[in-house]
This record gives structure tokens, sequence and C-alpha cells, in this order.
């Protein structure tokens, strides 16, 4: 279990050395195992508490706190008419439809976007079989701009599995994952590829700076948003390098921040944008790029399966796409759905022996992984989308979401929310007087050109896909529902089937399941979880307090553990969640290795606590995925 | 001046590529040498302690350096310089050349000192500085850990092998920062902004009258062997009859 708490601490863009002297000093210094120390020394011994866990001032307020007396806390801050937290499809779509718009109409607009990720594309992952519709709206002329989409799909083949054959079933136009038309892409080069169009249109992009505060007028709109602070240790307390982060105000503030995000979480307490929706639910998709054989090499091949080895209950497949980028590449991964009920489930597992199928493994033989990765993807659908508009701001992509889930596209809707966004805020943050009741401007005519677009109709015709799956027959009545309601009519059958409830409280207790005895990684296809998560590149600077916050430090033992096993250490694709013997005495402990996080958002999504609440770490960490 | 470089961030899994004739660099995440931050750290620290009046960083490279020096700016250098190299010969830009480069521009700026990292943490040269010296014919203080200008000249702790050394040099000099010269500072975001006003002078090295042809060749690149498992045994005479059976004793 050890090794989890050995990674590598020097790291990213703008600090490097200021983590790798960390790293070093920190070495010699003999402060050992920084995670132990502080378990070790916060428990009290007169005391059954929990140790200390979470030191993050989220959840350990700094006003109250000794520590922080005397320290500067005012923040500098800039002003710019739109602001953009997130620089993902739909972030970076909005930012460049404003500044066409800004050049159309020889309009000045200041526009500026943060990201987390230390470069743009570094924290994207995705399939990912994109449908150019929206790009070609924002740009008729993409592909002479050199976009890299550059594998047409030629093939499409899918298969239901069993655990030695396969059923293939045919993709008879009309289905919803008939790809005729669309490209297989890396995403994160297509995002970098979009930073670059963004940057010589004028937009000011900042990676490496993430937004980690949402700022409000004093009539409750939203101000902006601030910037992380640097130069928090481990314990909570100031650093002598620490630095207030920055705030930037504007008219309207689009938020971006992709599937989960960590602010919009707040939004929809602060301003009940989910009053009248149902609750999202989710599903992990696990990644991993390969160099393949070249004779076993077709590119525009893509294939997709469902089945084995997950049962009829558990929602769930696989995708593996052929890429054409010059040298024998497939990118290939595993979606189970996160309504799963047994908490004995790891998603990781399940990838990786479903990579031992005859049909895989056949591909994958005598091929080398060059990169592994996961994220947390939306399931809800139409049923999901909350309110789309607030005083002050916006939310754009896959944070509110408006992923086609059988198709499992998003990228494509998410670019035209951008889209739709834009041009909907661009006349009120130009126009010579405010028209707004509210300092931040509320402009509820994205919504309705939302609710008028073709985005709309499409996630309203395969709203009722998914919950389908929540019958008897599992799996196979889905598919038999498809087949009815969505080849033949449509998706206008006049209900709308629910879901199922938070995917949070859909775990049965342990003791109500079986294990599930999964295979030993054989170390050619299927890998351990410490080498897959090393392959990401993730790291964050290891003196800062944890983003995996906890609101009570005493539930994972009391609760997660003693009823489902905790299931935290089996969901997690990134080995931060370990349950380790405490040092003294009997019991377990619950070590977060956040310096592990790939930023998925699965835990704060599956907890059956609801007690994991991810913020975000120091801009700059986190993956550094090339190309996912 | 301080000169710093850009290189493979640290926690990549590299790859060596298939020709073997180097490692693969296209859209991986590049970070500033570890090194040179400290060296840019400490020249504006004696900017900030009012001992010298202008900070200039150089680096040279492709298009992206300009990122770094971006960064460095954004910690309070006044101006940057970027020496235009790319492609081919980027891949065989070595520290003699680089040295060249730095020794020509420290004379067309007039530069009294120059700062550089001790060494990149891609190539582990810790050749640069002290060549740019020997070009300039002069003093160098190298792998310092403490810095102080004096009326006499500068008072530089070296790390070396047996411990702490301490000398003196005149000025102008060659400095090489090494790890526990200082903490750099994080460049905050007000600042990057800022450094987007600052100016970045794009030379070239013919110039600067530099001739960039490599001395050195790269005849192969390879992975290290992949690492066997062990084997444990239960006695000592199992040991050395297993080491014998290896040919080793």
């Amino acid at each position: 279990m050890l090794p989890a708490t050995l990674v590598l601490t020097c790291t990213s863009s703008l600090s490097a050395a200021h983590r790798c002297i960390r790293a070093l000093t920190a070495v010699q210094a003999e402060r050992g195992a920084p995670q132990l120390y502080t378990a070790v020394t916060r428990r009290t011994c007169s005391s059954v508490t929990a140790p200390r866990i979470t030191t993050h001032y989220t959840i350990r307020p700094r006003d109250k706190d000794p520590r922080w007396e005397g320290v500067e806390m005012e923040r500098f801050a800039d002003q710019a008419d739109v602001v953009i937290v997130g620089g993902g499809p739909a972030g970076l779509s909005a930012a460049i439809r404003l500044k066409q718009l800004a050049n159309e109409h020889q309009k000045e607009l200041r526009v500026c976007l943060v990201e987390k990720a230390p470069q743009m594309g570094a924290h994207t992952l995705s399939g990912a079989c994109l449908e150019p519709s929206a790009l070609t709206e924002l740009f008729p002329d993409w592909k002479e701009r050199g976009a890299p989409l550059n594998t047409p799909v030629t093939e499409d083949v899918f298969n239901i599995f069993t655990k030695n054959h396969r059923i293939p079933v045919p993709i008879l136009p009309g289905l919803p994952m008939q790809n005729h038309g669309n490209y297989l892409v890396r995403l994160g080069n297509f995002v970098r590829w979009l930073g670059e169009q963004a940057e010589e249109l004028g937009v000011e992009l900042y990676p490496g700076y993430a937004a980690a505060e949402v700022l409000f007028h004093e009539d409750g709109s939203v101000k902006g948003v601030a910037t992380n602070d640097v130069g928090i240790a481990k314990d909570g307390s100031p650093k002598d390098v620490f630095e207030r982060g920055m705030e930037l105000h504007a008219k309207v503030t689009l938020f971006g921040e992709g599937c989960h995000g960590h602010l919009a979480k707040q939004l929809y307490k602060q301003f009940n944008l989910r009053e009248n929706c149902e609750p999202q639910t989710y599903a992990i998709g696990l990644k991993e790029l390969w160099m393949i054989d070249e004779k076993k090499w077709k590119p525009g091949r893509t294939e997709h399966s469902v089945g084995w080895p997950l049962d009829r209950h558990t929602y769930g497949g696989s995708f593996l796409y052929h890429l054409n980028e010059g040298e024998p590449l497939v990118a290939l991964g595993f979606v189970v759905g996160l309504d799963y009920t047994n908490p004995y489930l790891s998603p990781f597992r399940e990838f990786q022996r479903w990579k031992h199928h005859p049909f895989v493994a056949a591909t994958l033989e005598g091929g080398q992984r060059i990169a592994y990765g996961a994220r947390a993807l939306n399931e809800g659908g139409f049923q999901s989308i909350p309110k789309l508009t607030f005083p002050g701001g916006l939310l754009i992509g896959c944070s509110p979401g408006f992923m086609n889930v059988p198709k499992i596209k998003g990228t494509h809707t998410a670019m035209k929310s951008g889209i739709l966004a834009a041009e909907a805020i661009f006349p009120k943050v130009t126009a010579e007087e405010a028209d707004s009741e509210t300092a931040g401007l509320h402009v509820p005519e994205y919504a309705e050109s939302l609710k008028s677009s073709w985005v709309w109709k499409e996630l309203h015709s395969v709203r009722n896909i998914r919950p389908s799956f929540h019958n008897p027959l599992g799996l196979y009545g889905g598919m038999i529902y498809t087949g009815i309601f969505y080849w033949i009519l449509r998706g206008k059958e006049p209900w709308t089937l629910k879901h199922r409830g938070l995917d949070a409280h859909q775990l049965k207790p342990a003791k109500e399941c079986t294990p599930i005895e999964y295979p030993k990684p054989d170390g050619k296809i299927s890998f351990d979880l410490l080498s897959s998560v090393a392959l990401s590149g993730t790291n964050h600077e290891g003196d800062q307090p944890p983003h995996l916050t906890l609101k009570d430090d005493s539930v994972p033992v009391a609760r997660n553990l003693a009823v489902y096993d905790g299931p935290e250490q089996r969901f997690c694709p990134a080995g931060v969640y370990e349950y380790v013997p405490v040092e003294t005495g009997d019991g377990m402990r619950l070590q977060i290795n956040a310096q592990n996080c790939v930023h998925c958002k699965t835990c704060d999504i599956k907890d059956p606590s609801q007690n994991i609440n991810w913020v975000v770490p120091e801009g700059g960490g986190g993956p550094a995925y090339n190309g996912m | 001046m301080s000169k710093k470089k850009s290189f493979l961030a640290i926690e990549l899994q590299i790859r060596v590529k298939p020709d073997h004739s180097g490692v693969v660099t296209d859209g991986v995440k590049h970070s500033m040498n570890p090194f040179c931050e400290i060296a840019v750290e400490e020249a504006v620290k004696l900017k900030e302690k009012k001992l010298m009046k202008e900070v200039v960083v150089v680096s040279c490279g492709p298009q992206q350096s300009q990122e770094t020096i971006r960064t460095a700016l954004a910690m309070g250098a006044d101006r940057g310089i970027h020496v235009e190299v790319s492609g081919k010969d980027y891949e065989t830009l070595g520290p003699l050349q680089v040295s060249k480069i730095l020794a020509a521009l420290a004379k067309k700026e007039d530069a009294q000192l120059i700062i550089l990292g001790k060494q990149a943490i891609d190539d582990d040269c810790n050749q640069t500085g002290q060549m740019t010296a020997a070009l300039l014919d002069w003093p160098q203080g190298t792998f310092a850990s403490e810095v102080s200008l004096e009326k006499d000249g500068i008072k530089v702790v070296r790390e070396i092998d047996g411990g702490l050394e301490t000398i003196k040099i005149s000025t102008p000099a060659v400095l090489t920062a090494d790890l526990r010269l200082n903490t750099p500072r994080y460049a905050t975001l007000p600042n990057i902004m800022k450094a987007k006003k600052k100016k970045i002078a794009n030379v070239k090295p013919a110039d600067l009258g530099v001739d960039l042809t490599s001395r050195l060749e790269v005849l192969r690149v390879d992975e290290p062997p992949q690492r066997q498992a062990g084997m444990k045994v239960e006695t000592v005479d199992d040991l050395v009859s297993k080491l014998k059976d290896a040919g080793k004793v």
C-alpha cells in the first residue's frame, strides 16, 4: 500500500523549482512522509476523535485561525468585460465567438479565460468521436486553419461481449451509434488548437490559474471569480511564499468547468438552479492510448461494445478508436455508470479485465501503452439540465450537461452552448447602457436560444434511452427500447422516464453484496493502478492542504468503511483514497494521497455519504495529458 | 542577465522516438528548468536590494521559449531576449553554442553579471556557465548557495563535494545557481498580466555572429533496460550457489 505515498514531488510549469526544492529540502530536513506526520500528531490522545485529515480553508476557516493573524488578505482586482472559467471546448468556443463578434462589429471587448491546467488541453480527456457540426459553425474554414481532425470514421462496429465471444449488432442508419461523417480526434490536441485560435483573436488565456472562488456583488449577483491562493502549507498555515489569488471582475461570468464543476456546485445551491430538474447522473470514463502493431492498425475504425465484463444491470461499455495521425495509435477506454450498486465494483479493474477479451486483446497484443487517464461524464441528459442563467453569470458545456448519452458525444453540444452563450451576451456587454436590474448582467436569452436550437431537439429525442436501462431486463431492455422508440419513433413518445436519483444513494451496503474477484494484471495488457497513475503525469505541489476535503473527518471510517467497505478505494481511478491501519492501536484511518488526483470528480459524485467535497488545488497541478 | 531553459516536465513518462534519435517532445508539457528559476529569483532579489539596475532574461529556443521568458518577466525581470533557434538547430543546440550566444549578448548588453542555473535537468551537462565565463575571460562562482555583493567584488559560497567553499571574485562575473540559493517566488496572475506589457526582443544567432554547428553528434537514444525481477533466497548457501550459477563468483 505504501508506494502510493511516495509520488514524486517535482512538478509543472510555473514554479517547478519551488516544488523541486521543497522535495529535496524536505527529504534533507527529515520530515519523512508528511501525511503520516500530520495524521499522527493531530490525533489527540485523550479523545477518541478521528485523526484530522482536512486542513483546507474551505472547511477550517482562516478568519478564526490564529496562524493567519496579521496576514495580508487583500486581493489585487482587475476588470474585464467577460470572464470565462474553464478552457475546454465550451469555454474556448464562447471566447472565440465573442471575439469574432467584437471584430465584426468593431467593438472593444476584454475576454479573460482562466484554466487550472498548466497548458491548454492538459486536463482534457475524451474518447473522442467528434461531430463537426458546431466546429463548422464556429470556423467554416477549420480544415484550412489546421484543426486536428485527421481521422474520418471509416468503419463502425458494435458488439455485445460475452466472456469469450461477441454478438455483432448492425449499426443501421438512424441509430445513435452511427458515426458516418464524424472524426476520431485527440481532444486534448483539439483543445490546444482552439486555444491557439482564441489567442490569435485576442482572448486573454491564463492556463495554470484555477478559479477558486465566486465573487458576489452586494445585490447577490455574480461579480466574477478569484483565482487560487498559493503558498499554503499542508497543515493549512501560511508559508513564506504565500500570495493571495487575484480577483477578476466581469459584467458576466461564464462557467464552463466541465462535468461536475466545483464552482457550479456552489452556484446550484446559491441560486437554487436545480429546483425543477432531476439530479445529474454520471459515469466514469477511463482511457488509455496504445501504440499497436502496425499490421493490426486500421485507421478510422470505430469499435464500441457493451456487455462483458459488466452484468446486465450495470450500465457501461467500451470504445476503441484507431487514430490516423501518422503512427499506429489507438485510443481505447471503458465507461461505467456511477449508479452501480455493488460497492465492491472497481471501474479501473473492470477496464483492465475488459482488455483481455479475445476481440480486444487481439488488437493490443504486441503493443505498448503510452498514456492513461480518467474523467467523470454526464449521463443525465435532458432531464437533468438545470436553470442555466442567474444574475451575473451562466453555465455552459458539460457543467450543466448537454451530453448525448447513447451517442456518447458531448463536445459538439458543449461547443454550441458556448457559441450561443457568446451570441446572447454580446449585445448586453457591449451596450452603452447596462440594461440590467442587478450589477452582474442577467442574460436569460441564452437559455431561450438554447431551447430553440438543435441541441435541445437532439437531447430531447434521446432523453429516454438511458433511463430505459432501469428495467428487469437491464441492458437488453434498454436496447429494445432504443430500437423501438428511438430508431423507429425518433424519441417522439409523449412520456419522459425518470432517473433513479442521486448516484451516491445507489450503493447497497457491503454485507448485501458479493466481492468481485478481479484477475491480477499481467503487465502486458492489463496493469496495476499505480503504474497507470504514473502515466497520467499527474502531480501537485506536495506541501498544500489536500484538495479532497471532508465535511466531517470521522465519516469515512464510521460510515463509508463500516457500511460500504470503503468504496472510494475502488472507484477512484488514481489511488487517492486508502484505508490503512492506524499507527498505534487497532482500527483504520483514511489516507488521502491528494498528489495522485487526476481531477476526475468521481469521488465527489459517488461518495455514499456525500462527505467529500472536491475543491480546486493550486493551479498548474493535476494531470499532464498529451492529446487525450 | 540571467539565462533560462525550458525542458520536459519532471513527472512525465518520457518516450524514446521509434527511430532512437531522441525523445518525443511534441505536445509534451514543458516547464522552466528549476535551477534557472532559482537564478531568476536571485537576479530579481539583487534588483530589489537595489544592487542591480536591470534584469534581462535570455532564452534560446523555438517559439515556446517565449512562455518561459514571460514567466521570468512575471517573477520580476525587466525585459527578455529570445534567441530564435528552431528545428534541427535546436535539437543539436548544446552548451558550447549557448555559451557563445551568451558571451556575444553579454558584450552587446554590457552586462555586469550573468546568472545561470547550474545545470539543466534534461541533459545534466553543467557546462554552460563555465564555458561562458571562459569565453568572456570572466571569473566564475559556480554551484552558488549564497551570493553577496560587496564593495570589492562578489562573495560566493559554493557547494562542493567536501562541504562549502567561500570565494571572492571580481566583477563582471558569471554565477551558476545551486539548489539552496533561494526559494523562487510564485509567478502570480497579476504579474503575468503585467509581464505581457514587458518587452521581449527577438534575435537570431547569426546576428550575434554565432555559428550553431555542433561538434557533437547524438548516435542513439535508448530507454534504460527493463528492471529484472529480483529473487529471494532462504539461506546463505542458497545465495552463494545462485551467485556461482550466475557466474558472479
